[in-house]
């Protein structure tokens, strides 16, 4: 009766860089497909959501101001950090009901994702800037510009994949998000906020929550500073409610247009606009 | 100047130089519905005044239920059978059509926006109609172009497109939003806004003559219910809203749970920010522009003006001077600088904003202009003594009102500026390259204009951040809103 007794997990949120627990002191018991207990996650708060986004709120303007190069590189090394984590990450989707193929797979899919998508964060600002013609004696441009803070209802089934496919694209932008992430396969994305405390992400550029849905929801939709929201949740009452609540300070509202996130389609420039103002410059050209 | 010509009694009154040409206004207008005239099923007509005389103009046909019913099924018919099977470069020709005819009776219906709308006759004839032109004839091009626009990419059309658009710029607001949706290949339904029908169904005469197929544009005039019809109609595909932000939320709300999109150009609250190193006189005549443009009627007017400390008597006085000079009267003048306002009840709404102002300690300022005795009129006014807090620094007022307030440094002006749930445009004056971009960038709005102010072209794109709207109308930009992006 030598073996070892393994260290346990606790799970934590990820606000503004740091690990807190819930602050209402609220948990609850993730279980197996066998009914065994994984782990106790905690159920973020109404207040956890607004402390959120005032870490989000304050780290955005420094994201924004990062060159593309840079918020690029980050990405990058978020890609090389996740390889070097692999076998945990199999390991967790594992015990959150995936085959050992089926979490080698979603792993290696999350990797090349990001590494996908850092490659965007110094091109899409061409992709997507004009230099209008205009017919009078001014010099006009136009440059996307990210939204600024940006709530994420990451998807349910895919808790490491579809998050980070949803993610990449709006903090490559210069947005900061706050992440609420899967109930019921939470794991992964609260290691992934591990794997950004230990990159070179700024502190509250992407803060992860877990927590339930059907309790935040409407205060996460209805918060006046959050900019913009992205909902993968897929139901269509859920959907609804977020656009009503959206209209209060007319946040912009994206609902992702895949679910197939392993397939390509989950990869476009396009969806970094989703999260992209368009800012047009005038200047007078003359002496 | 010595001192000798500046004391001269100078006469600044000009002759009357009135605009006499027939504006070509019918009596009545019915409601133009699959490509003819019809009356609306209730037979009701609105009466259309002149603001600037508050007489009768024409009337005009109110849609209703069945109305709207009957012109989206018009929209949806024309959408299946003709418009989305029609090669994009012959759809192209109808629109480069549109651009010609309007081109050729451009001159009445410059007398007619400004007999409808209040506006002067030298902004309506060298802004509204030419840009409604350029318009179309921008977005014509686009129609066979659009596998060039999205790369890696196919776009859709979206199918029928309710749009609503508000009373300032009556014909270019249809301009802007018709041309792109039928570009790239929707049909539309156009509600113009209440008290400034006039030239949207003159269009209507134009797109008929354009002999565009029966329904691929349908114009429906009539107030806010009829919006709400538009809006709430189960087979419009996209909404696009000009207009306040509170109507906007609205429809935010009634759209919500719907697959409906939507872009929405709102409302704003301009900061206009001079620096003590930018050309003085220029940047006094830009202010003027800035606010007293359209009699402030305009959504990205510059109606905050935040002018750094050591300049901010000068800049004060060199304003009153420049104000004393604007000419309010007759719009059809040809001199006239300030038109009427465009109705009786925006007339109220300004009023009670001036009363709010000095009722909250700021110090109220007009020249001495007469103002005629018929027609809705504001003086141009400015307010100084002004805080962040006054709802004259933060509501938006949509009048000739500019609130004046000072700054120390660009970071104050920056904060200053962003301080606002608005995010529509703004202003920046100075000599500097740097400073330009430092303000252009900081400053979250989605037009910025530098040592220039409320210049609009069709190529450049137009619309707001935070709550003065979302998507954006002109240029390449512009045709993002009315497609759906499939991945090749």
């Amino acid at each position: 009766m030598n073996e070892r007794v393994p260290v346990l997990k606790t799970y934590k949120l990820f606000i503004g860089g740091e690990f807190p627990r819930s602050e209402s002191g609220r948990s609850y018991t993730l279980k197996d497909n066998r009914g065994r207990a994984l782990a106790n996650i905690c159920q973020g708060s109404r207040k956890d959501f607004r402390n959120a986004v005032v870490a989000a709120r304050e780290a955005q303007s420094g994201w924004a101001g990062r060159s593309g190069y840079n918020r690029g590189q980050i990405l990058y090394r978020l890609g090389e950090l996740v390889e070097g984590r692999r076998d945990q990450f199999v390991a967790e989707l594992k015990q959150q009901g995936s085959s050992i193929v089926e979490a080698r797979k979603e792993v290696d899919r999350t990797i090349d994702r990001i590494i996908y998508f850092a490659g965007w964060a110094d091109k899409y600002q061409q992709l997507f800037s004009t230099v209008n013609p205009a017919a009078s004696p001014h010099f006009v441009f136009s440059v996307p510009e990210p939204t600024g803070v940006v709530a994420l209802i990451a998807p349910e089934q895919s808790g490491l994949l579809g998050l980070v496919s949803l993610l990449c694209p709006i903090i490559l932008g210069g947005n900061t998000v706050v992440a609420l992430v899967s109930e019921s396969k939470p794991l992964s994305a609260i290691t992934f906020s591990e794997v950004l405390a230990a990159g070179d992400v700024p502190h509250g550029v992407v803060n992860i929550l877990t927590g339930f849905r059907s309790e935040l929801l409407e205060h996460i939709a209805g918060h006046m500073d959050v900019n913009a929201i992205v909902y993968a949740g897929g139901k269509p009452e859920e959907s609804k409610l977020i656009q009503q609540q959206a209209s209060l300070n007319v946040k912009r509202v994206i609902f992702p247009k895949t679910d197939s996130w392993p397939s390509e389609s989950a990869e476009s420039p396009y969806f970094i606009m989703d999260t992209q103002e368009v800012k047009t410059t005038w200047h007078p050209i003359g002496l | 100047m010595s001192t000798t010509t500046a004391s001269l009694p100078l006469d600044w009154t000009y002759a009357p130089a009135p605009e006499k040409a027939d504006p070509n206004i019918s009596e009545r207008y019915d409601l133009f519905i699959n490509g003819e005239f019809v009356p609306s099923s209730d037979a009701q007509y609105r009466r259309i005044i002149i603001p600037s005389r508050e007489t009768f103009l024409c009337e005009v046909a109110e849609a209703g239920k069945p109305d709207i019913d009957r012109a989206v099924r018009a929209a949806r018919s024309a959408y299946s059978k003709i418009w989305s099977k029609m090669p994009p470069r012959e759809r192209g020709k109808y629109i480069f059509r549109i651009a010609r005819l309007l081109q050729e009776r451009a001159r009445e219906m410059a007398v007619a926006e400004s007999l409808n709308g209040g506006k002067p006759i030298r902004e309506s004839r060298d802004t509204d109609i030419p840009l409604s032109v350029a318009h179309f004839f921008y977005y014509a091009g686009w129609a066979d172009k659009l596998i060039y626009a999205f790369p890696g990419a196919r776009a859709r059309a979206l199918g029928v497109c309710g749009q609503v658009i508000p009373w300032n710029f009556p014909l270019l607001m249809a301009a802007w939003k018709i041309a792109p949706a039928l570009a790239t290949g929707n049909t539309v339904v156009l509600k113009p806004a209440e008290t400034t029908p006039v030239t949207a169904l003159k269009l209507a005469e134009i797109i008929r003559d354009a002999d565009l197929p029966p329904g691929v544009v349908n114009i429906v005039p009539g107030g806010r219910s009829t919006g709400q019809l538009l809006v709430e109609h189960p087979d419009v595909d996209k909404i696009a809203f000009t207009g306040s932000t509170a109507v906007g939320k609205w429809i935010m709300k009634a759209l919500a749970g719907t697959r409906k999109k939507y872009t929405l150009e709102l409302g704003g609250k301009a900061a206009n920010i001079i620096f003590e190193d930018a050309a003085i006189d220029q940047a006094v005549e830009g202010i003027i522009n800035a606010i007293f443009f359209n009699q402030g009627h305009v959504c990205c007017a510059g109606s905050r003006l935040l002018v750094q400390e050591g300049i901010a008597d000068t800049v004060i006085s060199k304003l009153k001077k420049r104000m004393e000079t604007l000419i309010l009267g007759d719009p059809l003048d040809k001199n006239t600088d300030v038109g009427a306002i465009n109705s009786k009840e925006q007339l109220d709404k300004i009023e009670r904003y001036l009363q709010v102002g000095q009722e909250e300690g700021a110090e109220m300022w007009q020249p001495t202009c007469p103002v005629p005795e018929k027609g809705f009129w504001c003086r141009p006014t400015l307010f100084t003594n002004v805080s962040q807090s006054h709802r004259i620094t933060q509501e938006e007022i949509f009048g000739p009102v500019l609130s004046i307030q000072t700054f120390r440094t660009a970071e104050e002006a920056i904060e200053k500026a962003n301080n606002t749930p608005y995010g529509l445009s703004g202003g920046v004056w100075t000599d500097k390259g740097a400073k330009i971009f430092k303000v252009t960038r900081q400053v979250k709005a989605g037009v910025m204009w530098a040592n220039t102010f409320n210049k609009f072209d069709p190529s450049s794109p137009f619309g707001g951040y935070k709550e003065s709207g979302m998507g954006r109308e002109g240029g390449w930009h512009g045709l993002m809103p009315y497609v759906e992006l499939e991945s090749l």
